[in-house]
């Protein structure tokens, strides 16, 4: 009886200890959040917001339209270079990898991961700008597209180990050369964890500051042709948080706020497509 | 030793029959694991049209032998055979057989059920659609597999529904007539009811019954009572000293359970060990 108290009792505190980690793990999280909510949501709500690019200091009102369409423009171009290349580099390393070059691409691989985001946009200044002579939106994509490739790839790679051998022996065995076991079987099995791999590295370079600053430079006017300097939600950030002008800090919170929102939402959009594909 | 000497014995029976039709025909396969010798001389002669077993306990090679003849070894970095597979007299262990080819020609069941995660119809038009076969002719090569198989009226209403539904005994059929719709000539079994129910695994056996009309079947089971009921002829494979699986005996089910010629047969059937 008295060996049952003692089980219930360790049961409770175990488990009371469990709750207190996530608390702990949980709790800056969500007041970061709350936080960003309250000091972003007064410049979100502020007219224009979403429809004007900045106004010079001094003149009432302005927005980051411009940083908007930089970051969806810069990231999506990345994108564009990026997931092909690493979807692709992931199924090689998967199907074709268990080999020297194989390890010599996973090595490179997590080089890459390890290294900080400002070496990115070195590399973007120094391979494009420096040949260009010119600040271009182009640029800071490429610097992106690099950082999001090991993320890409490696979540490419694992999501095709997933896949049980099974399904590959079941292909070959039916006389479907290798190639089209893996374009046709293979891949589309794993298509949920590719696409959320995809996804998650599209949102971490929503967020990266350090890649732009070299690259695409920054843009208060408008800008839409990629070969031009754009802005950028992350540079509005950067930049405003530094000004001594309230209305500019609040807009530098409300960027802030809106990056939260569009990361949060690629999140739960791969969550819900992931589900969607594995029923 | 007697090992040597007994082991040649064990060679296929001699064929006079001219009525008697060999579709596979192993001769002397040794294979390789890197080093290790899975294989050891292993002879096996099948018939066209019959059932054929392999029993025998764990690890005496029998899934090796199987995954031989359909050159699924293939896929293991530094497996090797060496002798002949006869198929329909083409050796399909020389280096210039056409791989591709000879997997339509000899289709495979595996251990457990492996629907590719698509719809059911999707899964037994995968063969076919692969050879580019027309859209019509892919639809009826579906319709008469799944029919073969009988799974046609449990499926035919939900022929776009994914194949992941369905039970396990359903999904092991469902891969049958996935096999079957690139219309092999030989099927190989791999113990394909190792992982169902009773009646499942009944269904199954009724099933190669009914295919072995057309088809050759080799089967690999654990399951003695299975080889006895629903074989043609037996191979009994047993480890040697070197843990490479031979060939023990070999011959029509009913001698081989009934009127064993190898003591090793007779303690293995009566239960004596493995």
């Amino acid at each position: 009886m008295s060996l049952l108290l003692v089980r219930v009792l360790v049961d409770r505190l175990v488990g009371a200890l469990v709750v207190l980690c996530v608390m702990v793990a949980a709790i800056p999280v969500l007041v970061l959040f709350l936080f960003v909510i309250i000091k972003g949501m007064p410049g979100i709500l502020t007219p224009g917001f979403f429809t004007q690019s900045p106004h010079p200091q001094g003149v009432p009102g302005g927005g980051v339209l411009n940083a908007i369409i930089g970051t969806l423009e810069i990231v999506g171009i990345g994108s564009l270079l990026a997931v092909p290349v690493g979807a692709l580099i992931g199924i090689f390393l998967s199907e074709y990898g268990r080999n020297q070059l194989g390890d010599t691409v996973r090595f490179i691989s997590d080089v890459l991961t390890g290294l900080p985001s400002i070496a990115f946009g070195i590399f973007g200044y120094t391979v494009v700008v420096l040949t260009t002579h010119h600040f271009s939106a182009l640029a800071a994509s490429i610097a992106l597209a690099i950082l999001m490739l090991p993320v890409i790839l490696r979540a490419t790679e694992t999501a095709l180990l997933l896949v049980p051998n099974a399904l590959r022996e079941a292909g070959l065995a039916l006389g479907a050369p290798r190639w089209r076991v893996t374009l046709e079987i293979v891949v589309p099995a794993a298509l949920g964890g590719i696409v959320t791999g995809a996804l998650l590295a599209m949102a971490r370079a929503a967020g990266e500051t350090a890649p732009l600053l070299f690259t695409t430079a920054g843009n208060d006017i408008l800008q839409t042709n990629p070969l031009q300097p754009m802005g950028a939600l992350a540079l509005t950030v950067f930049r405003n948080a530094l000004v001594p002008y309230p209305n500019l800090q609040d807009q530098a919170w409300a960027a802030a706020l809106l990056l939260v929102i569009l990361v949060a939402a690629t999140n739960i959009l791969a969550r819900v497509y992931v589900r969607r594909i594995q029923r | 030793m007697a090992w040597e000497t007994m082991q040649t014995e064990v060679a296929p029976p001699p064929v006079h029959d001219p009525d008697i039709e060999i579709k596979l025909d192993a001769r002397q396969v040794n294979f390789f694991y890197g080093d290790f010798q899975a294989l050891h001389d292993a002879s096996l002669s099948v018939q066209a049209r019959k059932i054929t077993a392999l029993i025998g306990p764990s690890g005496c090679g029998k899934t090796t032998f199987l995954r031989v003849f359909n050159r699924m070894y293939d896929l293991v970095p530094g497996a090797r055979a060496s002798g002949e597979v006869l198929l329909d007299g083409h050796n399909v262990l020389s280096p210039d057989t056409d791989v591709i080819n000879l997997r339509r020609q000899v289709g495979m069941l595996f251990q457990r059920a492996n629907p590719f995660p698509k719809s059911i119809f999707d899964n037994v038009a995968y063969g076919p659609h692969m050879l580019g076969w027309s859209k019509q002719r892919i639809d009826e090569v579906v319709e008469e597999s799944l029919k073969d198989t009988g799974l046609w009226n449990e499926v035919k209403d939900r022929l776009r529904r994914s194949a992941l539904n369905l039970s396990g005994g359903q999904q092991q059929r469902l891969c049958l007539a996935r096999a079957l719709a690139v219309k092999p000539e030989v099927v190989l079994m791999d113990e394909p009811a190792s992982a169902l129910d009773p009646i499942a695994t009944l269904r199954i056996e009724e099933l190669m019954q009914e295919l072995k009309e057309r088809y050759t079947i080799v089967i690999v089971t654990h399951n003695m009572q299975q080889a006895a009921r629903a074989s043609d002829f037996t191979a009994f494979m047993l480890m040697n000293q070197k843990r490479s699986g031979e060939v023990i005996e070999f011959g029509p089910t009913d001698d081989l359970f009934n009127r064993p010629r190898d003591s090793r047969t007779e303690d293995y059937i009566t239960g004596r060990f493995g």
